[in-house]
């Protein structure tokens, strides 16, 4: 049986303990229609072009979680931002931790959707936003929403800054075999609120762990989300990342995307902007190695007037990896005075290595400013041998310069310890000891 | 300290320097003058071990060690020192994180442990004031953003930090104002001792006079075609590189 088959198979047995009643799972009935109908994904599909997920769907994953796993902190301290107070919730197998997790319903939810989806007092914000951000016409997405049952819910009413980040992660232990994880997540920043979130997908052992995440964010009127992806997981790790952004007017949305490890990680990153003044952010720092493979692919709806986005991400490619950047920039009649910015840099460290990049940029308005560049590159050779003549060893050297070749994406991030935990990252990934904080 | 023999070095297969001899001393300070595209830099560049110069012939030796069989970070540990006539923009790495990593750098490859951060801070103020050098200069971008002056006072104060036993000053003098000029001489002179060695390389006889070099030596067309003592610098200054030409021609 092929996974689509196993995926439509298993939905029945989903069924068995959920309310059918609610409106939610209408939601869901549809959503499997939508996969049946479009199924996996293939390269066939533009969009797939450079991207191949059919040996990850031989796998025989399990899919339901048959028993909780238990893990001790101190095993897995290091994935979290321990350093900082931070409001935590954590998954292990795509079961809650509350062991592990550290939620609040003071001033702000921050819990789990499972809640959010059956109890009372959350319907309305459900009805409003679950699967509203979203593509309901991407099969995977679809996938996702019809067996949408956990994750993290996240939910800043007006007017509130949260005093503290959002940690949210996902541990797969590899207890179970093969695994194919879907969570679900859903943020809502109301009118002039302000949330951090850090989130993070984490196998902790040998396994095929193949992750489908959806994650809705909506940000109202003047808020102010920054939304941090770290990326660093093991290379049997793959994850298929869809975020939805929708902001309304005068609103600031940051997506920074740290890709260093896993072995297929694609990011769909699609922004909305249903209003005026707004501004959509997204970054990315791309190191990876071996034969891993990253793909970004973004897409920023410009449908009103006088709003802004940036794009920027760095790629640095070893070995046999292959990067993929595809950012398109839709930019409708209507929204003139559009700004709309974005770069992609990559710097190939082998021959072997591969990148592939495409700027596309669709523009039906006429008074707009749009730019794109794109650079594929090595090391600049005679930075290098400055480098040397200073006493610093050749690969130190190419680390120091990697190092700088990325440096402003990280001018932007926002929490100071998460800033220095993703340098130190860079070096490591780079191999270099700087034994010091760049 | 540093003997050169008849030394031949190309560059995608063209001959730039065609049979120098040079030899320096502990103690010394030597200048190497001549006209744009004789091969100055070549030079410098082919002693501190840029991999595409290739040594067709003859020998660099520093310290009884064959420079040929040594990587540009080796040349380093064991204490050559090129300043570059245009220093590289580094972004995002600062002056003192740099300076810090090549003199860790340094010290890790014989052996040592990293300098205390104490030592270092010290350190770098003391060479940073030697240079007139501003505190707030310390922590920015490595020679982003820098005038030419501040990149070549930049130079001399990573000299000044690694301490190197043979110093090679590719045309340090351009882009400076003649304030700079002297703050950089001055530094230079400081850091002279019987044990280390300094070669001056400039175009014009300028540098010379805050610098005094005990030889002076004239390159053209890839061979040391004159030697003499800092009075060869002031001719040269006053009849330009064209008696030099006729002499030969």
């Amino acid at each position: 049986m092929d996974l689509k088959e196993k995926m439509l198979s298993s939905f029945m047995a989903l069924e068995q303990e959920l309310d059918l009643s609610s409106p939610v799972h209408d939601i869901r009935s549809t959503s499997l229609k939508t996969f049946e109908a479009l199924g996996f994904p293939s390269k066939k599909d533009e969009a797939w072009k450079y991207t191949s997920l059919a040996k990850l769907l031989k796998n025989d994953y399990s899919i339901f979680p048959k028993k909780e796993s238990s893990i001790e902190l101190k095993d897995v301290k290091k994935y979290f931002l321990y350093e900082i107070d931070s409001y935590k919730v954590v998954f292990i197998d795509g079961i809650y931790s509350p062991f592990l997790s550290d939620t609040t319903h003071d001033g702000i939810d921050v819990c789990l959707l499972s809640a959010a989806l059956t109890k009372p007092k959350y319907r309305e914000v459900i009805e409003k936003y679950f699967n509203q951000v979203a593509d309901k016409e991407e099969s995977l997405t679809a996938l996702n929403t019809s067996f949408a049952k956990e994750g993290a819910y996240v939910y800043v009413p007006k007017s509130v800054v949260a005093e503290k980040p959002i940690q949210i992660i996902h541990f797969s232990t590899g207890e179970q075999g093969d695994f194919l994880l879907q969570p679900r997540s859903l943020v809502v920043v109301e009118e002039n609120a302000q949330v951090q979130i850090i989130e993070r997908h984490q196998s902790l052992a040998a396994h095929e762990v193949l992750t489908n995440a959806v994650t809705e964010i909506f940000a109202a009127k003047s808020a102010l989300v920054d939304y941090y992806k770290i990326q660093n997981d093991r290379l049997d790790a793959s994850l298929i990342d869809n975020t939805y952004v929708a902001q309304e007017s005068d609103s600031n949305v940051n997506v920074h995307t740290f890709s260093f490890g896993g072995k297929l990680t694609r990011n769909n990153l699609n922004f909305t902007q249903n209003g005026e003044h707004i501004d959509s952010t997204m970054k990315g720092i791309t190191i990876i190695g071996e034969q891993q493979h990253v793909d970004h692919y973004t897409l920023v709806n410009h449908v009103q007037p006088n709003c802004e986005s940036h794009q920027d991400y760095k790629g640095i490619y070893a070995d046999k990896s292959v990067g993929v950047f595809n950012g398109k920039i839709y930019v409708d009649k209507i929204a003139q005075k559009t700004n709309a910015f974005q770069q992609n840099n990559n710097i190939l460290l082998d021959d072997k290595a591969t990148i592939n990049t495409k700027p596309q940029l669709e523009i039906f308005a006429d008074d707009v400013k749009c730019s794109h560049g794109c650079t594929i590159g090595q090391l600049d050779e005679d930075a290098l041998f400055y480098l040397r003549t200073r006493g610093i060893p050749k690969r130190e050297a190419k680390g120091l310069l990697t190092y700088a070749f990325a440096n402003n994406v990280l001018e932007s991030v926002a929490i100071p310890s998460l800033k220095t935990r993703i340098n130190k990252l860079i070096a490591k990934k780079l191999g270099v000891n700087l034994g010091h904080d760049l | 300290m540093l003997t050169i023999k008849d030394l031949h070095a190309s560059v995608e297969d063209k001959e730039i320097l065609k049979g120098i001899n040079l030899q320096v001393n502990p103690g010394e300070v030597h200048a190497i003058m001549g006209p744009n595209g004789s091969g100055k830099s070549t030079l410098s560049t082919v002693i501190a071990g840029h991999e595409d110069y290739e040594v067709s012939k003859g020998s660099i030796v520093f310290d009884g060690e064959d420079l040929e069989e040594l990587d540009a970070e080796q040349r380093a540990h064991k204490g050559v020192f090129l300043s570059f006539q245009y220093p590289v923009e580094i972004p995002g790495v600062t002056v003192t994180n740099f300076i810090k990593t090549a003199i860790n750098a340094s010290r890790k490859a014989k052996g040592l442990e990293d300098m205390p951060a104490k030592d270092m801070l010290k350190s770098i103020r003391e060479k940073a004031a030697m240079l007139e050098i501003d505190s707030k200069f310390l922590s920015r971008s490595l020679n982003e953003g820098f005038s030419g002056g501040e990149k070549k006072r930049n130079e001399i104060f990573q000299l000044a930090m690694l301490e190197p036993k043979l110093a090679i000053l590719d045309e340090t003098d351009s882009g400076l104002d003649i304030d700079a000029l002297k703050i950089v001489a001055n530094g230079v002179n400081k850091l002279k001792s019987k044990d280390n060695a300094v070669v001056v390389i400039t175009h014009y006889q300028r540098l010379l006079d805050y610098i005094v070099p005990d030889f002076v030596h004239v390159l053209y067309n890839g061979r040391i075609v004159k030697s003499g003592t800092k009075e060869l610098a002031h001719e040269l200054e006053a009849k330009g590189y064209d008696w030099i030409k006729q002499e030969l021609a």
